[in-house]
């Protein structure tokens, strides 16, 4: 049980924080032909798109309704309406993710009764699904504010049915903020090795995976779940949510559709995979293929080849809390010790996490933790570049953003085979830091200082 | 910050965009807009101060998206990267302690930090609910003895371009003028120093580097570069120089055109991308100073320099020789590179000037001749038709535009802010060179166009 402590500077320095719609913005990336659009001053949205575009190297749809000085003081209902009117008429998304910000926030915006008024004012439009999310950012993070947008997602376009089951093969996934287009991907070929048909929401994987496609410019995403399939989650035998950041989320959709649901913390780690295994198993009716078993077997190869270098590891991190969570029981269940662990804001799952500490805080905290409590490695965004710079450790990237590791936002932590990939490269990281004692030399060896070197290998080049 | 200040701020009489009907920009649409906002702008003159603390008075979207994200460069201390921000909470908005937490933030920056000054940025959360920025930044600096200077520019104000200006202003009214800089010790050599400013340029990947060794050959002492690698005590020695440049750009011109009429320093606008132009920089400082000795020395380095970037991008011209661009950046730039590319041999088969002004155009025409193309809608689609239609062989373009092209599998070069390579000065052209043949001539195009060998 780790015990929460919430930092009390006045002024956060180095921030590990990202602002709730940000995180929403990332869920709605994650649907088809869909476009976020975020509710404030045209800067929430420029900052959001350069913030995506570098880290997952792609172009983002991301609009603004363009709050300025005068519809921030009188109103800005009209701004929504107007943007909602444009994008329909010019792109005819399937889905215009509506998100607010700190400034429409606090001015007191009722965007589901703007929604209404567009949908009275313009019928024409009604083919464009339009989900609403209040996503303050003087609250919570991108994981919060994700989960939010997949909640509305569900109230605003699962249908309240009566049919859980009816299609047999067909398994939902609610995928939090922490899984990486990588993860994604392998959590769908997991899930289709036992015959399932995934339904991911949302569906990174799809959109944001980096592809070419025949288009060569797409105002809306390129991939993603489909309107359609969203739609028929309440046939779906089974619901998988991953990560605990999306519990309202799936009460919500049980709610509605009676489909039962498993949930996992993560799926990093020889427990964490195997609890995942089992429960297809179960769904499915069939055993575990022979390509999964060996898969898991050569995850514990790669424990018991690695746990000479991660035993006992001293590793500082800092995440949202679902990634935080994950990675510190899959840190902890290798003999390593998590001692410094930021958080950027509060949430109800970091209570059960193995470390004995967390500050919700930003990566001055972690600096400093990380300092105190002698760390060797770090584990956090490419923000804590210069974190780790400064206490002489290396950094392994995880969580967002990640702007100066090029294919960082496609990297695989999940599964058996995603975990090995994790193994190893803790291991090397943690290897290469690896100081073998200075040598000493006796004093009744008699060789002078240098005498017995080898001589350098360019000496043969001399002329 | 009141509307008629913003309004004031937006009919700047040194600017030709200010002779026609509309003055400043247009009030952006719901739906159809892109670009930063004025806290944006403000960041962007201003983090590049490396000794400033740099605080972002708001909730966490405004430095948390933002924070760290620019390539300006510093020679030494690199305070600027630090992102700070008071990250205001939900109480601190409900409650009202938004100015009480500044006042804190501002004392914990100084305390771990000793900068030479703070910089508050306001955002619009703060500015809506009406914390009184300056009431907080003049009580602090009292309190503790460090500048603290008021940044009022928040994202609702307007575009970006509004907030470079707001922040020029800001640098005008609380900074600039409050010190006097420490007389150029005498050169070895004997030869008189001038003092003399840029404003606008941003040290962009360290390309600055490439040109200020020729300041100091020539005996011009840079006092401030507003903002690359400059220091708070640069900013406030201003008022000193004989000749301000403006770099590049029309959103610092009020400041220059202040500091002509409260100083009397006279300024003229250019650039540092492409040898005429960087040519024409140093004669124009040489001319504003007006030392005879000073001219002839400047074109005697020209002269050297001239020769010498020419030989050395000599084995690139071939490779450039008759290659077709496509470019579509802002301002001064749409030009500036156009005469860069040619002195390439390469041919711009037309230039966006959405956001240049009449004078721009007209440069434009002079360097391109009557048929010359102008592109005035630079939306991801129109950018890419005119790049079939006109047969261009590269797309340069502001690193917004980087994925339309790569999605579109057609060679880019990045030339505005964000981007990794410098291309000013002499040194800066085999760069640009460089960098164009990279994409060009690689075989990725090719292999990316083909299709798989099963499709028929």
């Amino acid at each position: 049980m780790a015990k929460i402590e919430v930092s009390k500077k006045a002024l956060t320095v180095n921030p590990l924080k990202v602002s709730q719609a940000m995180g929403a913005a990332l869920a709605f990336l994650g649907l088809d032909r869909s476009l976020p659009l975020m509710h404030g001053a045209q800067g929430c949205t420029a900052f959001g798109k350069v913030f995506f575009v570098r880290h997952f190297r792609e172009p983002i749809p991301l609009q603004t309704t363009a709050m300025d000085q005068v519809s921030t003081i009188m109103g800005a209902d009209e701004n929504i309406k107007e943007a909602l009117r444009a994008l329909s008429d010019k792109s005819k998304p399937d889905i215009i993710g509506l998100v607010t910000t700190g400034l429409s926030e606090t001015q007191g915006t009722d965007i589901r009764r703007a929604v209404r008024e567009f949908r009275a004012a313009h019928p024409e439009f009604a083919c464009v699904a339009v989900v609403p999310a209040n996503t303050p950012d003087t609250i919570g993070c991108l994981e919060s504010g994700y989960a939010l947008a997949v909640e509305s997602l569900i109230e605003t376009l699962v249908p309240e049915s009566g049919s859980a089951g009816k299609r047999a093969k067909q398994v939902n996934v609610l995928a939090s903020a922490m899984l990486t287009p990588g993860d994604i991907e392998a959590i769908k070929e997991w899930i289709e090795a036992f015959g399932l048909r995934p339904v991911v929401v949302p569906d990174i994987g799809d959109s944001l995976d980096g592809h070419l496609t025949g288009a060569e410019y797409s105002a809306l995403t390129i991939g993603g779940t489909p309107r359609s399939e969203i739609e028929i989650m309440g046939e779906s035998c089974a619901t998988l949510v991953i990560g605990p950041s999306l519990h309202k989320a799936a009460d919500i959709l049980k709610a509605r559709t009676g489909v039962p649901d498993y949930r996992f913390a993560g799926l990093m780690g020889l427990d964490d995979c195997d609890a995942f295994t089992q429960a297809l198993a179960n769904i499915s009716g069939k055993p575990v293929p022979g390509k999964i078993e060996r898969h898991r077997t050569q995850l514990q190869d790669a424990m018991v080849d690695c746990h000479f270098m991660i035993g006992f590891a001293r590793v500082a991190l800092a995440a949202d809390p679902d990634l935080l969570g994950m990675q510190a029981r899959f840190l902890t269940g290798m003999g390593a010790e998590i001692v410094g662990a930021v958080s950027p804001a509060k949430a109800e799952s970091l209570a059960a996490s193995p470390v004995a500490k967390i500050v919700v805080g930003d990566l001055e905290d972690l600096e400093i933790e990380a300092r105190a409590n002698g760390a060797q490695l770090v584990i956090a965004s490419s923000h804590a570049a210069g974190t780790a710079r400064r206490l002489g450790l290396p950094l392994l990237r995880a969580g967002f953003p990640q702007y100066d590791l090029v294919g960082g936002y496609a990297r695989t932590w999940t599964g058996y085979r995603g975990t090995r990939q994790a193994l190893f490269d803790l291991a090397n990281l943690i290897q290469g830091q690896h100081h073998e004692p200075e040598p000493y030399r006796s004093l009744y060896r008699s060789e002078a200082c240098g005498q017995d070197r080898v001589a350098p290998a360019t000496a043969g080049l001399v002329q | 910050m009141k509307a008629s200040e913003i309004q004031a701020l937006l009919d700047e009489p040194a600017c030709s965009h200010n002779t026609k009907e509309k003055s400043g920009c247009a009030r952006p649409a719901p739906g159809a807009t892109a670009g930063g906002c004025s806290f944006d702008g403000a960041q962007i003159v201003l983090l590049p101060i490396a000794d400033v603390a740099h605080i972002v008075h708001g909730p966490i979207a405004c430095a948390g998206s933002s924070w760290d994200n620019r390539g300006t460069r510093s020679s030494g201390i690199a305070l600027y990267r630090i992102g700070m921000t008071t990250d205001l909470s939900e109480t601190d908005v409900v409650m009202g302690r938004g100015e009480k937490r500044l006042f804190l933030a501002i004392k914990q920056a100084i305390d771990s930090y000793a900068p030479a000054a703070v910089f508050v940025y306001n955002t619009c959360v703060p500015a809506l609910i009406g914390d009184d920025l300056d009431a907080v930044c003049k009580a602090a600096s009292g309190r503790w003895g460090t500048p603290v200077v008021p940044v009022d520019a928040a994202g609702f104000y307007g575009t970006k371009n509004l907030g470079n200006r707001l922040a020029g202003e800001a640098m005008f009214k609380h900074v600039i003028g409050t010190r006097e800089p420490a007389p150029a010790a005498p050169r070895a050599d004997g030869l008189p120093t001038y003092d003399v400013n840029l404003i606008g340029e941003y040290n962009i990947a360290g390309e600055f580097w490439h040109v200020a060794p020729l300041f100091d050959e020539l005996g011009l002492r840079i006092l401030c570069t507003l903002s690359g690698d400059a220091r708070f005590r640069h900013v406030q020695t201003m008022h000193r120089a004989k000749a301000n440049m403006v770099v590049c750009a029309k959103a610092l011109l009020n400041v220059a055109r202040k500091m002509h009429e409260r100083f009397g320093i006279p300024f003229f606008e250019g650039s540092f991308y492409g040898v005429q132009d960087v040519s024409g920089a140093l004669r124009d400082f040489a001319r504003l100073i007006g030392d005879p000795d000073l001219v002839a020395r400047t074109e005697a380095i020209i002269a050297r320099e001239e020769a010498r970037s020419d030989a050395a991008l000599e084995p690139w011209r071939g490779r450039l020789e008759g290659k077709r661009a496509l470019l579509y950046t802002g301002g001064v730039k749409s030009w500036s590179v156009v005469s860069a590319l040619q002195d390439l041999g390469m041919k711009v088969v037309a230039t966006g000037t959405r956001k240049s002004t009449e004078e721009d155009k007209a440069r434009i025409r002079e360097l391109m001749g009557d048929e010359t193309t102008m592109i005035d809608d630079g939306s991801p689609k129109a950018l890419l038709s005119a790049y079939h239609e006109y047969r261009a062989d590269i797309l340069i373009a502001g690193g917004r535009n980087l994925y339309t092209a790569l999605k579109a599998r057609i060679p880019f070069l990045d030339i505005n802010q964000e981007r990794e390579f410098g291309y000013a000065g002499y040194t800066g052209m085999v760069e640009l060179a460089r960098q164009l043949a990279l994409s060009m001539e690689s075989p990725v195009w090719e292999a990316v166009r083909k299709p798989a060998p099963w499709v028929k």
